[in-house]
This record gives C-alpha cells, sequence and structure tokens, in this order.
C-alpha cells in the first residue's frame, strides 16, 4: 500500500516563484488558505462547481460545510487500525474525498466539516 | 452484409516468463524475451519490426529501451501509459500508424518485475494533494468506494463479487501458467481478510512478475505471411477522470464509450461475443464492465455472474485465463488480456479452450477506472 504524502514537497532552491504572468497563488494554496480561516472553498464555472481546485477559474465560494456520504470505505492496514475515506457530496453541488470521524459511516449519512490538526485537514463528523 | 473491413492483424503473441523472476531480472528483459516468442510466433524476425509501442510502470521510456535491447530501429515508437489498459490503446495507435504507412511491423509490449522490486516501488501512485491528506492505500480504496456504491445503489452482494473470483480461479485451474491454482470457494473468499471494505484479499489481484508481447501488422501483410492470425475488428479508448474522487459516477465508468466506439467499428454486438475478457484489478471490475459494455443492464452485473454462468462451462466465458485475480497480474495486465484472445481465437487453449471461439472482446481498465479501453477480436 502507498500512504499519501501529507506535507509538501520541500523547495529545492530559495528563490521565489517567478512566472510570465505569474500566478500570485496556487489553486492549492488558496484553498489550504481558507481551510487555516475555517473556511471550505471550492470554485464555480459556467457548468457548475468545480473542484478539485484549478487554474483559471477566478469565481471562489465558501461552501456551508455540509454534505452526504456519497461512498465510504475503512482501509485495513495489516500493522494498524482501520482508518475511514469517503467521498462527501458537498450540499453546493461538489465532492471530495475526506474522513468521517464517527464509530460507523454509511452512505446517506449527512455530516459537517471541520478543519483538524495543525494543517487544518477538512474531515467531516455526523451533521 | 460484407464484414467491416480489420484494422489490424496480429501476427504473433506470447508471455514473458510469468510469476516471479530470478534476482537482476529487469522489466526490459521481459519484454524483450516476450517479444521475441511473438516474432517467432508470427514466423518474423528482430529485424522486420520498424514500430515499438510499450508501456511499463517502471520504464518511463519503454518504447526506447525496449528497442535498444532488440537492437531495432524503429520508424515509429509509442509509450502511451494509461494503466492496465494502455495496451488496447497502443493496438489502436499502431492501426493509426500503419495505416498511415508510419510504419508496417510493430511490436506492443509490457514487462513488470513489481513482485521482485516491491509494489511500491514498481508502481508508485500519482496522489493527488487534494487525496492526499487522507492516506487511501491505493489503488484498493478507490475500486472500494466503487465496490461499497454499487452494492448500495443495485443490491450488489459480497457473494456476487466473491462469484467473480471464484470463476477465474476454475478458469486458472484449467491454465497450467497460471500463479495460483488451488481450490477457492465463496466461503474462502468472504471469510479473507478485510483489505478496504468491502474487498478482502481475495477480491483483490495478484501481485507478480512478468511480460507479454503481441506483434501487429496490416491484414494484407498478415494474408501473406500464412500464418493463423487475428483480426482486430474495432477499438476505442474513453477517459472520464484521473482520480477517485473527480470520477462523474463511481458505478458508470468510460467503458460506456470505449465500448460503444469498438463494437460500432467492429460491426457486432456484445450478444455475440463467444468470450469476454474484462479487466479484473477486483472483482468489481467485471461486474461494471459487463453492464458498462451492454452485456447486461446496468446494475445487473452480480446478477449476471450468479450461478457460475462465468465459470468454465458455462455459458458465458470470461476471464478465461484465470484474469489478473488467479493467473497473472503484472501490474498492468491488459496486454496478457490480448494475447489470451489470440489464443482462443485461435483455438490453442486446450483444456481451457472456449469450442469454436469466434469473436472475442478484450476491455482493459487503467489507473483508479480512469482510463477504458476496448478492443474486438475476430478469428481470422
Amino acid at each position: 500500500m502507498v500512504r499519501g504524502r501529507l506535507t509538501r514537497p520541500e523547495r529545492s532552491g530559495r528563490r521565489a516563484p517567478v512566472a510570465c504572468g505569474a500566478v500570485p497563488t496556487s489553486p492549492r494554496t488558496r484553498f489550504e488558505e481558507g481551510c487555516a480561516r475555517g473556511v471550505l472553498l471550492y470554485q464555480a464555472d459556467a457548468s457548475g462547481p468545480v473542484f478539485p481546485p484549478r487554474m483559471g477559474i477566478d469565481d471562489w465560494r465558501e461552501s456551508a460545510g455540509l454534505g452526504t456520504v456519497h461512498s465510504t470505505t475503512w482501509v485495513r492496514p495489516r500493522d494498524g487500525e482501520p482508518r475511514n475515506i469517503a467521498l462527501v457530496d458537498l450540499d453546493e453541488g461538489f465532492r471530495m474525498m475526506s474522513r468521517v470521524d464517527a464509530g460507523e459511516v454509511t452512505i446517506g449519512l449527512r455530516v459537517r466539516v471541520r478543519f483538524d490538526g495543525a494543517d487544518h485537514i477538512p474531515v467531516f463528523v455526523p451533521a | 452484409m460484407t464484414p467491416p473491413e480489420a484494422l489490424l492483424a496480429i501476427v504473433g503473441a506470447a508471455e514473458s516468463d510469468l510469476g516471479a523472476v530470478a534476482d537482476g531480472i529487469t522489466p526490459v528483459d521481459l519484454m524483450a524475451q516476450a517479444t521475441a516468442r511473438a516474432l517467432e510466433d508470427a514466423g518474423l524476425e528482430a529485424g522486420d519490426l520498424d514500430g515499438v509501442l510499450a508501456a511499463s510502470t517502471q520504464v518511463p521510456m519503454a518504447s526506447l529501451s525496449l528497442s535498444a535491447a532488440l537492437g531495432a530501429r524503429p520508424r515509429f515508437f509509442d509509450g502511451t501509459n494509461v494503466g492496465g489498459s494502455s495496451f488496447m490503446a497502443h493496438l489502436r495507435h499502431a492501426a493509426a500508424a500503419i495505416g498511415a504507412g508510419q510504419c508496417s511491423v510493430a511490436v506492443i509490449a509490457h514487462g513488470s518485475t513489481q513482485r521482485l522490486v516491491g509494489r511500491s516501488s514498481a508502481s508508485v501512485q500519482e496522489v493527488a494533494w487534494w487525496e492526499a491528506p487522507y492516506e487511501p492505500a491505493l489503488p484498493v480504496t478507490a475500486y472500494a468506494l466503487a465496490a461499497a456504491r454499487h452494492m448500495h445503489e443495485f443490491g450488489t452482494t459480497r457473494e456476487q463479487l466473491a462469484e467473480v473470483a471464484v470463476a477465474a480461479r476454475e478458469w486458472a485451474r484449467l491454465n497450467p501458467a497460471a500463479w495460483s491454482r488451488d481450490p477457492l470457494a465463496i466461503e474462502d473468499v468472504l471469510a479473507a481478510p478485510l483489505v478496504a471494505d468491502p474487498l478482502g484479499v481475495r477480491d483483490c489481484c495478484l501481485v507478480n512478475d512478468g511480460g507479454a508481447a503481441v506483434v501487429v501488422c496490416s491484414p494484407e501483410r498478415a494474408r501473406s505471411l500464412g500464418r493463423p492470425h487475428v483480426l482486430v475488428l474495432g477499438a476505442g479508448e474513453a477517459s472520464t477522470h484521473r482520480h477517485i474522487s473527480e470520477m462523474p459516477d463511481l458505478v458508470r465508468t468510460a467503458a460506456v464509450a470505449s465500448g460503444g466506439e469498438a463494437f460500432a467499428q467492429a460491426g457486432v454486438g456484445p450478444q455475440e461475443m463467444d468470450l469476454a475478457l474484462l479487466y479484473d484489478a477486483f472483482t468489481i471490475t467485471p461486474l461494471l464492465f459487463l453492464e458498462d459494455l451492454g452485456f447486461c443492464a446496468k446494475g445487473e452485473g452480480g446478477a449476471f455472474v450468479e450461478g457460475g454462468r462465468t465459470r468454465p462451462g458455462g455459458d458465458f466465458p470470461m476471464n478465461t485465463n484465470g484474469g489478473g485475480l488467479s493467473y497473472c497480474h503484472p501490474g498492468m495486465y491488459g496486454l496478457l488480456m490480448l494475447v489470451e484472445a489470440v489464443r482462443q481465437l485461435r483455438g490453442e487453449c486446450g483444456g481451457r479452450q472456449v469450442p469454436d471461439a469466434a469473436l472475442a472482446v478484450a476491455h482493459g481498465n487503467g489507473g483508479v477506472l480512469s482510463s477504458q479501453c476496448t478492443a474486438v477480436l475476430a478469428r481470422a
């Protein structure tokens, strides 16, 4: 099993990012800054809500953080505790991967976002 | 009705050594070994090759590495890597290249030593930053999420999923090259430790070393070789997402599009297939593809496989080599499916031969249900 990386790769140089037509803030940074202040951000374009955050969409919106579990599993490492992985459909109409902190997690469960730990990771609890 | 002109002919097909290979063997060694065997099968030599198509999770420039190992000087190469389905896509790309005169005889090859070197280094997962914080064990988590949703929407059961694994094992027991040949019952699958609910260890494919190659050329050239060959009547490739949280609908894959295009081009439908090779990385995948390719209605995949109808002797021969679940899964399994299709259509499969097989579909899957590539094949 390959675990996800929790932190960003170290920057190899000291130079600040400079690009032609510079993008001042990456979509990831913008999203994570929202989490750090307790707000779940998503984007919207002509087709509707957009997630995950991507380049070229300037319409950022704040989610109310309420949603429904679309699917869920428990990953069971041979040498560790099971951990929940869920896909959550937010009421605004976008879907994200997350975790639901509850003993039992079922499809259809209503959930509310909270921001976990020093990295302010968006996770969910029963609403 | 006159059948449509075939896109391409497969004139040689071979496995490399499979299972667990010796220390020091590389993925390119296995590609080259399989290519030599496929060329021999075709009655051709490495000097006849002017197109090289290859993919391996361990060899980013696989077509160049294989060319060097063969001493080939290709004028066409393609290293498309969309996961396990890459090789059905290669068939289509080779057909286009040969049709455009960019090459005349091409090899499509794969090799993996993921068992030897360890899966985590052989298949480095592209983890998206928006999924990484939750540590999804990939790829199994993605397939578990699709399976859980399929069960929720359609009432699919773990027993129905287990039937896919048991049928694969029954076929593998007829295949001397298969890795897992011990008896396997539904109860064994259900009792195996869970990896990611609802998928247990026996719902997940093998982790093997292995490789394969097929040699392709125009149908005209194939006829001039005067050996048994197989025609590619139609092919399609499609994708809806890369990461599972981006998948528009967890229970509807891009196989609807790739299969639709492949069957339309072939001028034959799913009901006319004598056998189906449907990528079985996990037990949920053949159920999705039975539905999405049109063998049954959406949601009925579980009921479709019940009663052993896809096992040997059943009325729907599926994954007749034993599949990725019991025969061999070297990280990217699609090319071994094409080898099996060729052998079935040439009537060379001995105890597992589907009687009088004339038409087959081989459907590959890559990533986390991300790429779907379909090929419709016929006995020449």
